[in-house]
């Protein structure tokens, strides 16, 4: 299961890439993998404010429905409407064009508390 | 992300396949007090094997059951709702259903006339009512006898399904036909029966055999370069795909065939079965509510989820079967609703975890196959 080191994860098998108060947000390979074929993406509309861990969004396979959990806290600048049409996006390229939303970040130092490549490895061991 | 997983328990029955499913790294799951394969490659690519190519499913939790003897057509006449006249050829098969004092459902059964006897297949939830059921009311010159656990049963479905069983079954055999069931050597080795049924929508065989083959038969299907294993995933949204109904979801005991869409298998012209009467003033006062097929465009609508007819603070009832339609790329369902303001082409709303979400009454099924 692939977790590309320039990312941060959450334990909640969302992926995080920081681009100085920007941050661009999926869910890992691992989570893919486990939810199976994904068939219905519930995307937040851009502005929408959120704080850590609370649910901005939902992925549906057949047969479950997830929820997705805001890893640090902000405003959503872009969503990935792309996935509407093709939500098996996030299957096939979960780190590229899988991507779900970019936030605005209210405070980078939240970062802290995310976990590095090293630590969602020993998360999804 | 957050996600929850149902918890295995450890007095769950296995099918004579089980190895074969973990050896193939399926997904495994309580289904109906069996630990079953849920999906293997995955739920979309095995749905799009059986309507493209040919899927095999590990259905030996049915229930099978025999009866011989004198009598044995007339007490299935009293027990079933369909009239047994139109299976007396040796080899027919035919949809029916159970039914109590009340003209409710105990279950949904294929009888088979096998020749001299009847091998009726039973849900697996259902075996032990319904054996139950039958003992009850079976006279003494009939023999009633529950053949589930010798007996496993796998189905072979798809639009090259016919091609693979025959090249199995040599050339001295031919196919039944539809709703059919003959017998053959598989291999020139396995014994078995192969009815010309299923519950996919397409077209396609369920085999039975005994246990203790069933994983030869399982790997000799398996060499076929064009045939994948299919869970219990796929085999959910084939069905309901086709309009084929769930017992435990589209029907149970608390529902007569009318309310269930069911008519069709309680012939008018038949009358003298347990449950005849409820069916018989039904037809003529129809019920409150049945069940209805609904279409949703942009979402996925699952069980338990509450309907409302268009704008009504109310609902009005829940989603009995629910999923996505790898077929036709949008959410459909079955509910039991008011039967006046939801006939086809009505609008109405689900509740997807605190959103409405608008779609429409449809006419059975969702998907016809070419």
């Amino acid at each position: 299961m692939s977790t590309p080191d320039e990312l941060y994860y959450t334990n909640d098998h969302e992926w995080v890439r920081i681009e100085s108060d920007s941050a661009t947000v999926g869910i890992t390979d691992f989570a893919q993998d486990q939810l199976g074929g994904l068939v219905f993406v519930n995307l937040p509309a851009p502005g929408e404010g959120f704080v850590a861990g609370e649910v901005f969004g939902e992925v549906e396979s057949v047969k479950s429905v997830s929820e997705l959990l805001a890893p640090l806290a902000g405003e959503v600048t872009e969503v990935n409407a792309e996935l509407e049409g093709a939500p098996e996006t996030i299957n096939n390229d979960p780190y590229g064009a899988g991507w779900i939303i970019k936030i605005k970040l209210s405070d980078p130092a939240q970062v802290g508390d995310l976990l590095d490549a090293d630590a969602y490895a020993s998360v999804i061991a | 992300m957050s996600t929850d997983e149902q918890q295995l328990t450890a007095d769950l029955k296995r099918t004579p396949l089980y190895e074969e499913h973990v050896a193939l790294g399926a997904k495994m799951a309580p289904f109906a007090g069996y630990e079953m394969p849920i999906e293997y490659a995955g739920l979309i690519a095995e749905h799009q094997a059986t309507r493209s190519t040919v899927g095999i499913f590990d259905v030996s939790h049915m229930g099978e059951f025999r009866l011989t003897g004198d009598g044995a057509k007339d007490f299935l006449q009293h027990m079933l709702t369909n009239n047994l006249d139109r299976i007396d050829e040796v080899g027919a098969a035919q949809y029916t259903l159970m039914l109590d004092d009340e003209g409710h459902i105990i279950d949904d059964l294929i009888v088979y006339n096998t020749g001299g006897e009847y091998l009726i297949v039973a849900n697996a939830a259902n075996r032990d009512t319904d054996f139950a059921w039958l003992g009850d009311h079976v006279p003494a010159t009939v023999a009633l006898s529950d053949e589930s656990e010798r007996t496993a049963l796998v189905a072979v479905q798809g639009p090259k399904a016919l091609q693979v069983i025959s090249e199995l079954a040599g050339p001295e055999w031919t196919a039944p036909e539809r709703f059919c069931i003959n017998e053959a050597l598989l291999q020139e080795t396995l014994p078995a029966l192969i009815a010309r049924t299923g519950y996919t929508g397409e077209d396609g065989v369920e085999v039975f055999v005994r246990s203790a083959d069933a994983p030869a038969l399982w790997r000799l299907l398996l060499s076929f370069p064009e045939v994948s294993p299919v869970g219990l995933g796929a085999r959910d949204t084939s069905r309901l795909e086709v309009c084929y109904s769930l017992y435990g979801s589209d029907m149970d005991r608390s529902r007569t065939p009318i309310e269930a869409g069911l008519g069709w298998v309680c012939p008018k012209t038949k009358s003298g079965y347990i449950g005849a009467d409820v069916v018989a003033a039904q037809r003529e006062n129809p019920p409150a509510e049945v069940l209805r097929h609904l279409r949703f465009e942009r979402a996925i609508p699952r069980h338990g989820y509450e309907v409302f007819l268009e704008g009504a603070p109310a609902p009005a009832g829940v989603i009995a079967s629910g999923s996505h339609s790898p077929t036709l790329g949008v959410g459909i369902a079955t509910a039991y609703l008011p039967r006046e303001g939801s006939k086809p082409g009505a609008p109405l709303e689900v509740d997807i975890r605190g959103r409405r979400v608008g779609g429409e009454v449809v006419k059975p099924p969702f998907y016809v196959k070419d």
